[in-house]
């Protein structure tokens, strides 16, 4: 079924409705996303971003609309691993090391010791926790957790990753720096990664492409190209160009929710 | 010495207790039946020891025995009820209805049912475990954070391995808590039904006898032997604990 020029994930006609009251999350999403693109779902709480996150995830299922992922359906990727998901909390599991939290995918799959062992070895180098494999997850700060979690979801370089939030409970400081390491991160794994956030600023310095979305019905206000230059760094964030879009993407939400909703 | 300080108040207070309760017993003239003095108790204690120990030793083994039987089933259970969640919505009304029914109240029966020696007292201790067992661990199992079973479900894990590698992991903090519940309830439940007819070989026998025979010394005596037998097992139940959670965030501050 996954043919050679097949979209990461390419969603058509997407609608989600819940059934206690009769909540429209989402209504009629169609977008596709490129294999190594790097796309944010940012808009106002109840604009189904996150529910969107989990159609693609097989988590939830949509009540009208179908989604591919790299051609095949979402429940067959699931099957077959084809994505990692990172969680606005980590998620870790206490009863295990940092490196058991990170190996837990692999032990599910059946990886030998000796394979994990490796593996578990060039993850956490990734998320420079080297040194931390022994450690109880609640021994490491909120962002050390985030990386255990991240590098858990790399675990069999997923072409997908899809992240729920995964920095909005850390200070603004860890989170820019952790947004750095993401970027590098995503470069050297080469994967498509979703990213939900509620943050204009954290969007614009990741993404390759911003979707805004507005709530109740939620749909797609507009897609935004963010044309900042490759590698982005601490400077990027000062350049006029990431003011501009920074101002596009908050006049965009601002237009659809009214001023009291835009961040 | 770190551990003598830690000890040291707790100590104290004992002997402050046991001699205020000597010189009470003096001063006020308080007689023997209502309460004897801690030196007789002591005397007694030392003098009866190997009858003491033999009774308080077989009474100990039914209720480990009536804790273990209790436990599992109740951990089985609460596995299956977990597993299977309309099995769960028929029972447990009336699991809990049950549990409100004064189990002691069915010693005298039990009796009859399993026999006067050990079986009725393993039975009313089992009995006694079951409930609090049973609900804690369930609560546990069922207590898992919905994002921690989406993790799993996104790695295509099935049933039996998220209760290998999640919720039976989570509900051990909860399980433990039962089990200390239980390690007392068992020793309860294993005196007071001695008290409903039994053999002299058995602790709750003893007691019962001594005080219709005015030895309340003895009586007295057998009781601290319980106390000590009750609060070994309660700690031998939280030392596993703290082995198996060694992982547990609350092993950052040492508790009992």
């Amino acid at each position: 079924m996954s043919g050679p020029h097949a979209a990461a994930v390419s969603i058509s006609g997407v609608s989600k409705t819940f059934e206690q009251g009769s909540t429209v999350a989402l209504d009629g999403i169609d977008i596709e996303f490129q294999p190594g693109e790097f796309i944010s779902l940012i808009g106002p709480s109840g604009c189904g971003k996150s529910t969107l996150l989990r159609i693609i995830g097989d988590l939830i299922q949509p009540t009208e609309g179908t989604v591919l992922i790299g051609g095949k359906t979402p429940r067959q990727a699931r099957l077959d691993r084809d994505y990692g998901m990172v969680f606005q909390e980590a998620t870790l599991f206490d009863w295990r090391t940092v490196s058991k939290n990170v190996a837990l995918p692999l032990e599910l799959t059946g990886w030998t010791r000796q394979r994990r062992a490796e593996r578990v070895e060039e993850l956490l180098e990734l998320v420079e926790l080297t040194g931390f494999e022994g450690h109880r997850p609640w021994q490491l700060s909120g962002g050390m957790q985030q990386r255990v979690a991240i590098a858990r979801a790399l675990s069999f370089e997923p072409l997908l990753l899809l992240m729920d939030e995964p920095f909005g409970a850390l200070d603004e400081m860890t989170r820019d720096r952790l947004n750095i390491e993401l970027l590098r991160i995503w470069e050297a794994a080469g994967s498509t990664v979703v990213f939900v956030t509620h943050s204009i600023s954290e969007a614009v310095f990741l993404s390759s492409r911003i979707v805004v979305m507005s709530a109740r019905p939620g749909r797609i206000t507009r897609v935004v190209d963010v044309g900042l230059p490759r590698p982005r760094g601490i400077e990027t964030r000062e350049e006029p160009l990431f003011f501009e879009l920074a101002t596009e993407v908050r006049e965009l939400l601002r237009e659809s929710h009214g001023a009291r909703e835009a961040v | 010495m770190k551990a003598l300080r830690q000890w040291l108040p707790a100590v104290v207070v004992l002997l402050a207790v046991l001699v205020g309760w000597q010189l009470a017993i003096a001063v006020f003239d308080i007689q023997r039946f209502l309460l004897p003095r801690p030196t007789d108790i002591g005397s007694t204690f030392w003098s009866e020891r190997s009858a003491l120990w033999s009774a308080g030793w077989y009474t100990f083994t039914e209720a480990v025995q009536g804790f273990l039987i209790g436990s599992s089933t109740a951990i089985f259970f609460a596995l299956l009820l977990a597993r299977f969640k309309p099995l769960g919505t028929a029972m447990m009304p009336y699991f809990i209805a049950a549990n409100a029914v004064p189990i002691i109240a069915f010693a005298p029966i039990a009796n009859s049912w399993f026999g006067i020696n050990k079986g009725s007292k393993v039975a009313v201790a089992a009995v006694l475990c079951f409930f609090p067992v049973l609900v804690n661990t369930l609560r546990g199992l069922t207590s898992v954070r919905p994002s921690q079973l989406e993790l799993m479900r996104s790695y295509a894990a099935g049933n039996i391995e998220v209760f290998r590698r999640l919720r039976i992991p989570t509900s051990l903090p909860y399980v433990f808590s039962a089990l200390k519940i239980a390690s007392v309830l068992a020793m309860i439940g294993a005196i007071v039904g001695e008290y409903f007819g039994g053999t002299q070989e058995q602790l709750g026998i003893q007691i019962k006898n001594a005080a219709a025979l005015f030895q309340f010394e003895y009586a007295w005596a057998a009781i601290v032997v319980a106390c000590v037998l009750g609060t070994t097992f309660y700690l031998a139940v939280g030392l596993v604990e703290r082995l198996t959670m060694r992982w547990h965030p609350s092993a950052r501050t040492a508790q009992l």
